[in-house]
């Protein structure tokens, strides 16, 4: 089996391994680097839960092979907390209700991160098209958006 | 939210700390923060993959089955066939007495449904498992499949299951699950009008985001631990025990973390052959269902068929409802000869209704095995019961919500199935549901109560 | 067999390495990670190439040419591709749009390939190291096509027009996809016209008895009868989880009907 390596920053931390060449990214980072926060739910771009931030744009972990992804920034979910101190993502999910069976949060948050990096006062219309590739089976859509806009006006008022 | 206190003021306590108060999840910050342990989260060195071989055919013999050249493939370990299951025959309630034992582990000389477990080949990686299971050759005879219901039923169709040996269940009351209450054929003789009419519903998938599985680890003591996302702990460990012949004390089941259920996580499918793969390997297997599988394979919601006949008095009284359900179970029981009781228990709906019959079946047909889903059993009785209300009120020109006021079972009232009703609050949720809908009805219907002696 | 990605720097080589057997040219990912995810064992080499001509976008003289490697997200946000941003933002979510690419959304078999009913529309030009091809040549062949797919090349549009019917909203899956390209004359009939759909067959299609149909018209609910009543002609819908071929072919000319009046 062809081993090739792989070297990416990863939430702020270099990482370097050897991998299986044609192992995905989310096999990459759940198996040989121990980051479990990215979610395996269809393996063919369909759920989203898998989803993370690779050089500020949001990617499916399960469809990207990881040694294309050499040199890269990646961020997930695992990584977004500093200090032990939430994200304000976080902290609005938690606040609102947005988690149910947790599954799809973790690419919710990144899906909603990459929205607010761009786009810090998003409408509700921005939110839904921001999360129109990430399934909650829970049916947990509607306290999902909330979060995403609770977060951007906190984001707006700790800014003013 | 708003909490009503003018209903039943009588029972109820206003210094409550808990209920009505927001509190925060317990389970809500390892969801943001990713560090929620789900069963796939667990990685354990030598992990094998388990990958099925599955029957392309709704209903077939199996005259042969050869893994020469799967066994021979590179990064092979184990492949196993029905001969390597201690007890390959088992139905899951058989625990609280619903029997016979009428589905397979792996497929024994016979496939029933399309998707059906044949071959499980464990390798070292799931790519391997993917080309070895390819390599598998099974050599069928196709029988005639039938996927209706009522074809099922008749004479002469295709048997599905030679366990049960008819195509539905046996239950100790015959052929189907009976009510029977007042004489049903005196009130449709006394009603002003009689309405029948029949509803239909298609088999629904759960489709959860994780898709069902577990991670299975040998431990030194002869124990394994099992890491599950099952949402039947128990019914899974002790149907692991039966099927592979093995003390419960030596299954350690480690879960209680689901990534969404909604009821398709109940049926003991991955549990037992994963952890006879780790025994007869003595590695940690892991056996994960594609989203294909998890949307083919896992059992959904049963089709069902329900035709309800009523008759019904031009006052807006109905005193005669008769319901024939029938629920597809497909291929095998699994909780469906249950769901099917449960329908019979569940007719009339929440109305008081002097005459009742209730015939419930649960029906074998070459489909995908149906089983547990939210409110299995009743969710699709009420749908067609529902739309029967508002083509009944509609008959008699009468308003749909009034129509369910009259009808409306209150406490005291005794029930088809004979336990008198306690605890009855349909009146007050549809007085509510009137002024929140804004769709008032008359005053009388506002005055009404749950309790007979209110009004 | 193991996978292994080969990456080339140039289209050249990785065509070279394509002759081999089960090879696979890997685009964004989204069908050809998606397969093996899946277990399609019949590709063991996914080869690539980084050739950065592979993801430029050329706008000028009224022409454009956009690199096989291009992305959805990327055409959706290019300030001179206005028209058919339409049809990029159509295609998955964001995540997707940020790596399915043009390339790749040619080989996409119903009911994907939205963006490939809008270039057949436009008539694009199929390039490969071979040369152009017309795209409704090249889609009939592409099961077949071996060659790395460079770029698409068209005629920037003046009257482009583009709708996806999913049942979910924003994002679903195609029930049917139409683009049309219209010329009209100066009274306002139609001088000429291009009418594509999607999931109408196993790829896009032209209706071209529609299109016929609307010659010389005007877009009127009159004026478009005809080419709605002829909508259907040649098509074969597939039969999927989204709807069946029934259900496909009966709202055709209720959408087609709203594009043109539109």
């Amino acid at each position: 089996m062809t081993k090739v390596p792989v070297q990416f920053t990863l939430n702020g931390s270099e990482k370097a391994e050897f991998i299986d060449s044609g192992t995905t990214l989310l096999n990459a980072l759940r198996d040989k680097i121990g980051d479990t926060s990215p979610k395996g739910g269809c393996h063919q771009g369909t759920c989203g839960a898998c989803s993370v931030i690779i050089d500020g744009e949001l990617r499916l972990s399960c469809l990207t092979l990881a040694e294309t992804c050499n040199g890269a920034t990646i961020t997930t979910t695992s990584g977004l907390a500093e200090g032990g101190v939430l994200h304000p993502l976080q902290r609005a999910f938690l606040d609102t209700f947005a988690t149910q069976c947790g599954f799809c949060t973790p690419g919710m948050i990144m899906a909603a991160k990459v929205l607010l990096d761009h786009t810090p006062n998003p409408s509700r219309e921005d939110v839904v098209e921001a999360l129109s590739g990430n399934i909650c089976r829970c049916t947990g859509y509607e306290p999902i958006i909330q979060a995403v806009l609770s977060a951007a006006r906190a984001n707006s008022q700790n800014a003013a | 939210m708003e909490l009503r206190k003018n209903y039943f003021a009588d029972v109820r306590k206003d210094d409550l700390h808990e209920i009505g108060q927001p509190r925060p999840r317990s389970d809500s910050p390892g969801h943001v923060t990713g560090k929620t342990a789900y069963f796939a989260d667990r990685n354990f060195p030598g992990m094998l993959h388990l990958k099925m071989v599955r029957s392309p055919h709704h209903h077939a013999r199996i005259r042969s089955i050869d893994t020469s050249e799967a066994e021979k493939h590179p990064g092979v370990v184990k492949v196993l066939t029905a001969k390597d299951v201690p007890h390959n025959v088992y139905t899951i309630l058989i625990l609280i007495q619903v029997g016979p034992e009428d589905e397979t582990v792996l497929a024994d000389g016979k496939v029933r449904w399309k998707g059906e477990a044949v071959v499980a080949v464990l390798a070292e990686t799931e790519r391997a498992a993917q080309e070895a299971a390819a390599k598998v050759k099974v050599d069928y005879e196709v029988l005639p499949a039938v996927f209706d219901m009522e074809e099922a039923l008749k004479p002469g169709a295709p048997l599905v299951n030679e366990y049960h040996g008819q195509n539905y269940y046996l239950y100790d009351s015959g052929e189907c699950r009976k009510v029977r209450f007042g004489d049903v054929e005196a009130g449709f003789a006394e009603a002003d009008h009689v309405l029948e009419q029949s509803y239909q519903s298609s088999p629904i998938e759960h489709a959860p985001t994780e898709t069902t599985g577990c991670v299975v680890v040998p431990e030194g003591n002869d124990r394994f631990t099992c890491y599950t996302n099952t949402q039947a702990m128990f019914f899974t460990l002790d149907n692991t025990s039966i099927i592979l012949q093995m003390p419960g004390s030596k299954l350690h089941f480690v879960g209680g973390t689901v990534g969404g259920g909604f009821g398709g996580k109940v049926d003991v499918i991955v549990e037992p052959i994963a952890i006879l793969g780790a025994k007869l390997t003595g590695r940690p297997v892991c056996f994960i269902y594609s989203r294909e599988e998890e949307m083919q394979i896992s059992s959904p919601r049963a089709a069902e068929k329900v035709i309800i006949k009523d008759g019904v008095m031009k006052d807006g009284r109905i005193i005669a409802r008769k319901v024939t359900g029938y629920t597809d179970a497909g291929a095998y029981s699994r909780h469906s000869p249950y769901g099917a009781q449960k329908g019979a228990g569940h007719y009339p709906g929440p109305y008081t209704i002097p005459n009742v019959w209730i015939d419930t079946y649960c029906v074998y047909t070459n489909r995908t095995p149906s089983s547990a889903m939210r409110g299995f059993g009743v969710t699709i009785g009420d749908f067609a019961l529902e739309v029967q209300m508002d083509k009944l009120a509609r008959l008699i020109g009468m308003d749909p919500l009034e129509f369910r006021f009259i009808n409306a079972y209150r406490d005291g009232d005794m029930k088809a199935h004979r336990q008198p009703t306690e605890g009855a609050a349909l009146i007050e949720c549809m007085q509510e549901a009137s002024r929140v809908a804004n769709w008032p009805v008359a005053e009388k219907y506002m005055a009404m109560s749950s309790y007979k002696n209110g009004a | 067999m193991a996978l292994a990605l080969q990456t080339f720097a140039t289209v050249k080589d990785a065509n070279a390495a394509l002759k081999s057997a089960g090879t696979r040219y890997l685009g964004g990912g989204t069908l050809v990670v998606r397969a093996a995810n899946e277990g399609d064992v019949s590709v063991s080499s996914p080869v690539r190439s980084t050739d950065p001509a592979l993801s430029a976008i050329e706008v000028g003289g009224g022409k454009v040419r956009i690199g096989a490697s291009v992305t959805m997200a990327e055409i959706a946000r290019h300030p001179e591709l206005g028209p058919l941003a339409k049809a990029a933002r159509a295609v998955g979510g964001p995540a997707i749009r940020n790596m399915a690419t043009v390339g790749g959304n040619l080989f996409a078999p119903a009911p994907y390939g939205d963006f490939a009913v809008a270039l057949l529309a436009l008539d694009a030009a199929v390039g490969t190291d071979n040369g152009e091809m017309p795209i409704e040549t090249f889609l009939v062949g592409r099961d077949d096509s071996r060659a790395i797919v460079t770029s698409v090349s068209f005629t920037k549009p003046d009257n482009f027009r583009f709708l996806k019917v999913s049942r979910v909203k924003p994002k679903g899956v195609s029930v049917l996809s139409i683009a049309v390209v219209l010329e009209q004359a100066g009274d306002g009939t139609v001088s000429s016209a291009r009418i594509a759909l999607g999931c109408m067959a196993d790829r896009p299609m032209r209706a071209k008895a529609a299109e016929k149909a609307l010659l010389g018209r005007t877009l009127d609910p009159d004026g478009i009868a005809p080419a709605l009543a002829a909508a259907s002609e040649g098509t074969a819908p597939i039969t999927d989880p989204i709807a069946s071929a029934w259900y496909r072919a009966e709202v055709l000319p209720v959408h087609l009907g709203r594009l043109l009046l539109g």
